[in-house]
């Protein structure tokens, strides 16, 4: 009788590697220090697989897979960084800058922001599609925090920690593709939800300069997420299970 | 003087920060005017552009009808046509007028706030067009460098890479916003 293991070996750019079945691509492959870039990931919430930056290439399957989001399996052949993927990764971000209103230069965040470092280090030159500058709002209601809409990218980090983290629920999606934005409660402003527990914890997992603190002069706004890591660890809770 | 290379610097809607930033090259500019010759600057006293340029820094992004006229004429007579900084290559704060429209702004800037003479200029002044773009969304740009303002070092770079005959290799050099 086969011996059913659960342990799987398998390649990743050629290189021999082996992984739990409970465990993904991208946690192979940042065992074995091969970079797969993210956004919407962040240890310690679930996984939504929803900004397509992790795909990789798998030998002999006719789709692209999500790193972040795909189990290991026996005798696989992954690839990580292909001309066609690394294509791809930029034309995510250069989406993302194209469908919101990313001015950098006078962004809170402007040096430590996810998307515009990925933007450089996926070697993004300019964006080749059409900006779309949609008319976004700013909600600024709240006493310590303020939602850029501008500069929101969807990610739903802030969503995932409110309800997982946090257990508020506040943060939630409205809408349809172009016009999907957050929303606080049922629509209301977010300096007038009852279930915000003024926590920050969706400032700190925001990549961007989406949620930030009141106050912060451009280019001043640094995010701290050393606290995801300590509370799932001992809270002993996995999400990604 | 024939055998220099000639450059103009072109100043659309942007704030002067990226020219600021080519006289921040200092004594380089002193070593650059041995090979290169500045044809056409906001600081030369030329009021057309030249029939033939070799590189073009054009800083600023195309928001008004006097900035799409220069910038395809630039195009026409320019080798190596370069977009100098954010504002040229994204948008960037000329952009943000965008999401509101030419008019609502021209409405709050010249009527709205405005204490004495409450008129939109329709005359003398170049009109503004309804929505401001990047430069290569107007012409095929050559070389991006994005920054606000690109450094002193990455344009004295780019200029001696391509005096050099070289394309110049930017990718870990530039980031939008700095």
């Amino acid at each position: 009788m086969p011996v059913r293991s659960r342990v799987k070996t398998f390649t990743m750019d050629g290189q021999d590697v082996s992984g739990h079945e409970s465990e993904t691509i991208l946690e192979i492959a940042r065992q074995n220090d091969i970079d797969i870039p993210t956004l919407c990931q962040l240890d310690g919430l679930s996984i939504i697989g929803a900004c397509r930056l992790c795909l990789v290439e798998v030998v002999g399957w006719n789709k692209l897979v999500p790193a972040c989001a795909t189990y290991v399996e026996e005798g696989m052949e992954v690839v990580t960084n292909s001309e066609r993927l690394q294509n791809y990764r930029r034309m995510i971000i250069e989406m993302l800058f194209a469908e919101g209103n990313h001015v950098c230069s006078v962004c809170v965040s402007n040096g430590n922001c996810s998307l515009q470092y990925l933007a450089t280090k996926l070697g993004m030159d300019y964006v080749r599609y059409p900006y779309l500058n949609p008319d976004r709002t700013v909600d600024m209601s709240h006493e310590r925090f303020v939602m850029d809409h501008n500069r929101c990218i969807l990610c739903t980090r802030c969503v995932r920690v409110c309800d997982e983290i946090e257990g508020a629920h506040t943060w939630d999606v409205e809408g349809r593709g172009y016009k999907s934005h957050l929303i606080t409660d049922l629509d209301i402003p977010w300096g007038d939800s009852r279930t915000c527990t003024s926590c920050g914890k969706c400032m700190n997992v925001c990549p961007t300069g989406a949620i930030v603190e009141k106050g912060k002069p451009a280019g001043e706004m640094i995010k701290r997420r050393e606290f995801l890591g300590y509370l799932t660890k001992m809270r002993g809770v996995n999400n990604n299970e | 003087m024939s055998e220099k290379v000639s450059v103009a610097t072109v100043w659309l809607d942007g704030c002067s920060g990226c020219h600021m930033s080519i006289f921040d090259m200092d004594e380089r500019l002193i070593e650059l005017a041995e090979h290169v010759e500045f044809v056409y600057t906001p600081l030369v006293d030329r009021k057309d552009y030249p029939e033939h340029v070799d590189i073009a820094l054009v800083e600023g992004a195309v928001s008004s009808e006097d900035d799409l006229n220069k910038i395809r004429k630039i195009r026409e007579h320019t080798t190596t046509l370069i977009a100098l900084g954010d504002c040229a290559v994204a948008g960037n704060i000329p952009t943000m007028r965008n999401p509101f429209g030419t008019d609502a702004i021209l409405e709050t800037g010249y009527i709205e706030t405005a204490t004495a003479g409450q008129q939109v200029p329709d005359s003398i002044i170049p009109r503004l067009l309804p929505v401001v773009r990047p430069i290569h969304e107007i012409v095929p740009v050559d070389i991006f460098m994005q920054g606000c303002p690109p450094s002193a070092d990455v344009i004295y770079f780019v200029i001696t890479e391509l005096l050099a005959g070289r394309k110049p290799k930017l990718n870990d050099k530039t980031r939008p916003g700095a």
